[in-house]
C-alpha cells in the first residue's frame, strides 16, 4: 500500500476506503455496520421503550393494564384531574418544586459565586459537602430525614419538604453555576469594579447577564429533581401533605390501574417541554467574549 | 478572627492577581445560606440518625448484622448486585457514548435524545414501566409466548434479574455521559494517525481510542456503583423478598417492623460502604461529568 493510499484511508470517511478486494471488503463492511448498527438500535430501544410505553398504556379502555391496549380513550385523564387524592398530591408537589426551585437556585448560584470567586479556606470541603447529597443514597436521607421532622411535626409540612429538597436540588445548582461561572470571563467583572461599579452592581449587570442561562438551566434542573423525587418524599410524607411522587408509589404497590400511567404520562410531558427549553436556553448562550 | 488576612482587601481596588477576589467576610455570607440548609436538612438528620444506631450506647445493632445471615446476605447481595449494574451498563453505555461521539451533529443529537429523555423520567415511572412489561400477563411474556420461546408465562418480575434489568436500564445514562465526554475529548487526529501509520480500525480502537477514554468509563462505572448500592424506589418495586437489597431492608425495618434503631444501623451501615468507596474512588468520581454534558 503507497503512503498516497494510506492517506486516503485515513482521511476519506471509512465508507469510501477501497482496498485490494474491494466487493469482499464491502461486503464485509455493510455486514458489520449492519449487526453493530443493530446491536446499538436494540440498546437505545431499551432506553427508550420504558418511557414511551406509559403512553399506550394510558389510553387503554381496560381498567386493567394490558398490551397491546384495547380501545383508546381518554378517561383515564379525566379520572387523573378529577380525583381528588390525585390533583391534591399534584398541587402539593407543584408548590414544593416551585419553591424549591427558587430557593435551590438562589442558595446554590450564591454558593457558587463563593466557590468560585471567593476566598474562602474551606472551599474545597464545602464543595464536596454540598455534593454529598447526590452521593448519600436517598433512602438514608429519607430515614435520617424523619427522624429529624417527625419530633418536629414538619413531616407531611411545606416548610419540611422544601428543606429536604432544597438539599436534594442544590448540588445540581451548584454543578451547573459552577461551570457557567468558569467559562465566564472575571476580567470583565473586574473592569466594571474598576469603573466603579459596586459588587452588587457589577454582579447584576455584567456577571448575571452572562450566566444566566447556566441559572435558568440549574433551575430547571432543581425543578425536576424536586417533582420526581419520590424516595426522601416515601418518608416525609404524612396523611396530610403526600407527594405526587409518594401518591404514585403506593398506587403501583397496591393498585395497578391505567391512572398511573396517565400520570405517569403528564410527568413525562412536563419533564420534556422543560428539558426542550433547557436545550433551546443553552442553544442562545451568550459568548462570554461579547 | 483577626483583621490581618482581610488587610489585603480593603486597601486598594481588586486585582486579577487570580480570579478569586470576593474576600471572605462577603464569600462567607455568600456561603451561608447554604450551610444553613446543608446543617438543617443534611448534617443534623444524618447525624441523628448514626447516633441512633449507637443508642444505649452499645453495638448491639450492628452485632445483630453480622451475626444473622440473612442480614450479611443482603449486604453482600447488594454489593454484588451493585457491581453487576455497572458493569451491564459499561458493556451497554460504551457503544451508544462512542456512536454519540463519532456520529455527524443531527444524528448524534438523535442518539443523545435517547439517552436523555430516558434520564429526566422519573425513576418511579421508569420503575413502573417495567413492572408493566415484566408482569406475568405483560409484554415481555406475551411476546414469548407469540414467538413460541416458552410454553407458559416466565415468571419475569419480583426476581433479582428484574431488579438488576431495571437499575441497569435507569443507571445507564450516568454510564453513558461521562464516558461520551472522554471520547469528545479524544482528538480525532491520534486516530487518524494510528490509521497512517497501518493500524485497521480495531487496532486503532483497541490502541488508541480504549486507553485514551478509560477516565470515563471508570468515572461512570464508579458513578453507576455507588449509585446502584443506595437504590430503593426500583428495587422495592420490582424485586421480590428474595431479592431483597441493603435499601429495601431499610425501608422494611421502618414501614413494616417499626425498628427504627436497626433500621439506623443498617443505614449506617450502608453509609460507611458508600463512603468507602467513594473515598477509594475519588479521584474518578465526576460528578461534574455528566451534567455538565446536558450543555
Amino acid at each position: 500500500m503507497s503512503i498516497d493510499q494510506a492517506q486516503m484511508r485515513g482521511h476519506l470517511p471509512a465508507g469510501l476506503a477501497v482496498s485490494t478486494s474491494p466487493t469482499i471488503h464491502a461486503c464485509a463492511r455493510a455486514a458489520g455496520i449492519l449487526v453493530v448498527g443493530g446491536g446499538i438500535g436494540c440498546i437505545l430501544f431499551f432506553l427508550l421503550l420504558p418511557t414511551l410505553i406509559v403512553v399506550p398504556m394510558s389510553l387503554s379502555e381496560t381498567d386493567y393494564i394490558e398490551f397491546p391496549p384495547r380501545g383508546l380513550t381518554l378517561k383515564w385523564y379525566s379520572v387523573f384531574f378529577n380525583d381528588p387524592d390525585w390533583m391534591a398530591a399534584t398541587w402539593f408537589s407543584l408548590k414544593i418544586a416551585v419553591a424549591t426551585t427558587a430557593t435551590a437556585t438562589v442558595v446554590g448560584t450564591m454558593a457558587a459565586l463563593a466557590i468560585v470567586r471567593g476566598s474562602l479556606p474551606f472551599r474545597t470541603a464545602l464543595q464536596a459537602l454540598a455534593l454529598g447529597p447526590m452521593i448519600v443514597p436517598h433512602i438514608i436521607l429519607g430515614v435520617a430525614l424523619y427522624l429529624a421532622f417527625a419530633p418536629l411535626q414538619l413531616t407531611g409540612s411545606f416548610f419540611g419538604f422544601l428543606v429536604a429538597h432544597t438539599v436534594l436540588a442544590v448540588p445540581y445548582v451548584i454543578i451547573t453555576v459552577t461551570a457557567s461561572l468558569q467559562r465566564f470571563d472575571p476580567t470583565l467583572e473586574l473592569a466594571a469594579l474598576n469603573c466603579g461599579a459596586n459588587r452588587l452592581q457589577a454582579f447584576f449587570l455584567i456577571v448575571l447577564p452572562n450566566i444566566v442561562p447556566g441559572v435558568a438551566a440549574a433551575a430547571v434542573f432543581a425543578f425536576l429533581a424536586s417533582f420526581d423525587e419520590a424516595t426522601v418524599a416515601f418518608f416525609i410524607s404524612d396523611i396530610g401533605g403526600k407527594s405526587i411522587g409518594r401518591k404514585m408509589f403506593e398506587d403501583i404497590d397496591f393498585n395497578l390501574t391505567p391512572v398511573i400511567a396517565a400520570a405517569s404520562t403528564v410527568l413525562v410531558a412536563t419533564s420534556l417541554l422543560l428539558m426542550c427549553a433547557v436545550h433551546f436556553l443553552n442553544a442562545r448562550k451568550p459568548n462570554s467574549g461579547n | 478572627m483577626t483583621n490581618s488576612t482581610q488587610t489585603s482587601y480593603s486597601s486598594g481596588r481588586p486585582t486579577l492577581s487570580s480570579a478569586r477576589f470576593y474576600p471572605p467576610a462577603a464569600s462567607l455570607g455568600l456561603a451561608a445560606p447554604l450551610l444553613a440548609a446543608l446543617i438543617a436538612g443534611f448534617l443534623y438528620p444524618v447525624s441523628r440518625l448514626v447516633a441512633l444506631s449507637f443508642s444505649g450506647g452499645s453495638l448491639d445493632h450492628f452485632r445483630r448484622i453480622f451475626t444473622e445471615p440473612l442480614h450479611l446476605g443482603v449486604l453482600l447481595s447488594t454489593i454484588e448486585v451493585a457491581f453487576v449494574v455497572a458493569i451491564s451498563s459499561l458493556v451497554l453505555g460504551f457503544p451508544v457514548a462512542y456512536l454519540m461521539a463519532r456520529l455527524r451533529k443531527g444524528l448524534a443529537m438523535a442518539v443523545a435524545a435517547c439517552v436523555f429523555i430516558p434520564l429526566w423520567t422519573s425513576v418511579l415511572i421508569r420503575s413502573y414501566a417495567w413492572v408493566v412489561l415484566l408482569q406475568r400477563n405483560g409484554i415481555v411474556n406475551e411476546l414469548l409466548l407469540g414467538m413460541g420461546v416458552t410454553e407458559g408465562p416466565l415468571k419475569l418480575i419480583y426476581t433479582q434479574s428484574a431488579v438488576i434489568l431495571a437499575m441497569t436500564h435507569v443507571l445507564m445514562p450516568f454510564m453513558i455521559l461521562p464516558i461520551y465526554s472522554a471520547l469528545r475529548a479524544l482528538p480525532p487526529d491520534y486516530i487518524r494517525a494510528a490509521r497512517n501509520l497501518g493500524a485497521g480500525p480495531v487496532r486503532a480502537f483497541v490502541a488508541v481510542t480504549l486507553p485514551l477514554s478509560l477516565p470515563g468509563v471508570f468515572a461512570g462505572s464508579v458513578m453507576c456503583f455507588v449509585l446502584a448500592l443506595g437504590f430503593y424506589i426500583t428495587p422495592a418495586l420490582v424485586g421480590g423478598p428474595g431479592s431483597m437489597l441493603m435499601a429495601t431492608l431499610i425501608g422494611q425495618q421502618t414501614t413494616v417492623l417499626l425498628d427504627w434503631p436497626f433500621a439506623a444501623a443498617l443505614s449506617t451501615m450502608l453509609l460507611a460502604v458508600t463512603l468507602l468507596f467513594v473515598l477509594l474512588f475519588r479521584r474518578t468520581l465526576s460528578l461534574s461529568k455528566g451534567l455538565n454534558s446536558v450543555h
